[in-house]
């Protein structure tokens, strides 16, 4: 992407932005709230138009292709989009109808992934039973349904415990591995992003401050950790933009974590 | 195809297995039936128009169509609120598939309420003029809960928060209800009374299944008929303009 800028009326949330992610890596983004990252995951995804700068995903254009850029994506947003009153299998399903995915490969690769989430036993159950945790797993799972080339992660492991984050990550870094698929990830954890990234990019009130790996990063910064890069990069304050209310759980999450 | 097709399956699923709401639902209309079908009957009967019973049935059903068809617009608030609407938004499909689909599957959902209301109707003693009378009437029970899924799919995309959608169902829809001459005949109305009623789908839908089912209308079926495509073909057009807006 090049030049991208997205404004909400005078706010401009996404300030002239340049970075491209390579095929098949696993690439970080990362920023305090409200700098500007889950706006420039809205526009990667077509959810959002650009108001100016150029977007190209695969050699396609979101903005004039979206309908070829989507099949082409794997999206888990920051807040749950599964369909609570059916069961995980209907949700797969639904999600496989409409990523156009035949019949025989949804059964076969839901089937896998629904193994490999550890959710095979509940596939039947309703989505309101589940935990917090096997949510997420199961989001993910649909979201690799249709054979994504590029997985966009939006916070995927907020509220998680480490058990389940671990577990996460480990079935993504290995699909990333044997299936090639690029992995698009924010975070608000520096050890994930740390663990998991081969590359990372630090943006803060909508402009990109860094770009790098994590060995890189700490270099550049004379840091011994992400966490210290990061900060050292973005300063200390608090960010208070207008909260929403997932803003203020994620404070809260932060809070509750020291 | 099979975007609307496992988007109007989804309604239905979540339809069959909300019981509760299932019941709960054929509240109102029950109580509407059962209070004035037979508090007013004597009334009525005595103003000379038959019975009572028999004349509102088919505006019980028509208001069970309609409360439930506008209901699919709060689903639609719901499914924004929770996120599944963002699923299928992001999805690589034409949102006219979705939109249709969803509407269908709410005004299938109607058309079920409808006809369980219509069961409790013939319980409660009311009689269709013929059988046959009973298939074409649940053709014209169809388009009222088209038209009425299809407004509510205009009003749930143009709407951000739940509390909306309940100043649209005390403003909106009591008013269609009171004024479809579901309750009334619809012959020597005040003026004003007559204009708005005239104004209202929902008359021309519990005309028609009036029509149909006693054999005696006020505007005549192919009219009823004709207006409800008309208006129907409106709000479906709207639907999916107002659904193309959504941004999530």
């Amino acid at each position: 992407m090049q030049h991208l800028v997205r404004s909400f009326g005078s706010v401009t949330a996404v300030n002239d932005v340049t970075f491209d992610v390579r095929r098949g890596e696993t690439f970080a983004f990362l920023g305090p709230n409200g700098a500007g990252k889950t706006t420039t995951i809205k526009m990667l995804t077509t959810v959002l138009r650009p108001t100016s700068g150029t977007l190209e995903l695969d050699g396609l254009d979101p903005v004039t292709q979206s309908t070829e850029v989507r099949k082409r994506l794997g999206v888990v947003f920051q807040d749950p989009s599964l369909d609570s009153e059916l069961t995980a299998w209907e949700n797969v399903d639904l999600h496989g109808v409409l990523y156009h995915v035949p019949r025989r490969v949804r059964r076969e690769r839901g089937e896998a992934l629904l193994r490999l989430f550890e959710l095979w036993d509940r596939r039947n159950d309703l989505v309101k039973t589940f935990s917090g945790g096997m949510r997420r797993r199961l989001e993910i799972a649909r979201g690799l349904l249709h054979t994504p080339k590029v997985l966009f992660l939006d916070e995927p492991t907020l509220g998680l415990d480490p058990q389940s984050r671990n577990q996460m990550w480990t079935i993504v870094k290995n699909l990333n591995a044997t299936e090639g698929v690029t992995v698009f990830l924010t975070t608000h954890y520096m050890d994930e992003a740390d663990r998991v990234a081969d590359r990372i990019a630090v943006i803060d009130h909508g402009r990109i401050v860094a770009t790098g790996s994590s060995a890189e990063l700490k270099q550049q910064t004379g840091a011994d950790s992400l966490e210290a890069a990061f900060l050292k990069l973005t300063g200390t304050t608090i960010r208070d933009e207008a909260f929403s209310a997932t803003d203020q759980m994620r404070q809260f999450a932060r809070f509750v974590r020291r | 195809m099979g975007v609307v097709y496992i988007l109007w399956l989804r309604e239905l699923k979540k339809y069959l297995r909300s019981r509760v709401q299932i019941v709960a639902s054929l509240g109102a209309p029950l109580m509407y039936l059962g209070v004035l079908g037979f508090g007013l009957g004597p009334v009525f009967r005595r103003a000379g128009e038959g019975s009572y019973l028999q004349f509102m049935a088919p505006g019980v059903i028509g208001m069970t169509v309609l409360f439930t068809a506008m209901f699919s617009g709060i689903a639609m608030l719901w499914d924004r609120q929770f996120g599944f609407l963002k699923e299928t938004l992001v999805a690589p499909v034409p949102r006219l598939q979705i939109m249709i689909g969803r509407t269908l599957g709410g005004a299938t959902v109607a058309v079920l309420q409808g006809a369980l209301i219509f069961a409790a109707t013939l319980v409660a003693g009311f009689r269709p003029v013929s059988l046959l009378a009973i298939p074409v009437a649940f053709l014209v029970i169809a388009l009222i809960a088209i038209v009425f899924a299809a407004l509510a799919t205009a009003i749930g995309s143009s709407l951000k928060e739940m509390q909306g959608f309940q100043m649209v169902m005390n403003f909106f829809v009591m008013p269609l209800w009171f004024l479809s001459g579901a309750l009334y005949p619809l012959q020597g109305l005040p003026p004003a009374l007559a204009v708005l009623t005239r104004v209202d789908p929902l008359t021309y839908g519990v005309d028609g299944v009036r029509g149909v089912m006693l054999g005696t209308s006020h505007f005549g079926v192919a009219l009823d008929v004709g207006v409800l495509v008309a208006v129907g073909a409106l709000f479906v057009a709207a639907g999916a303009w107002r659904f193309s807006k959504i941004e999530v």
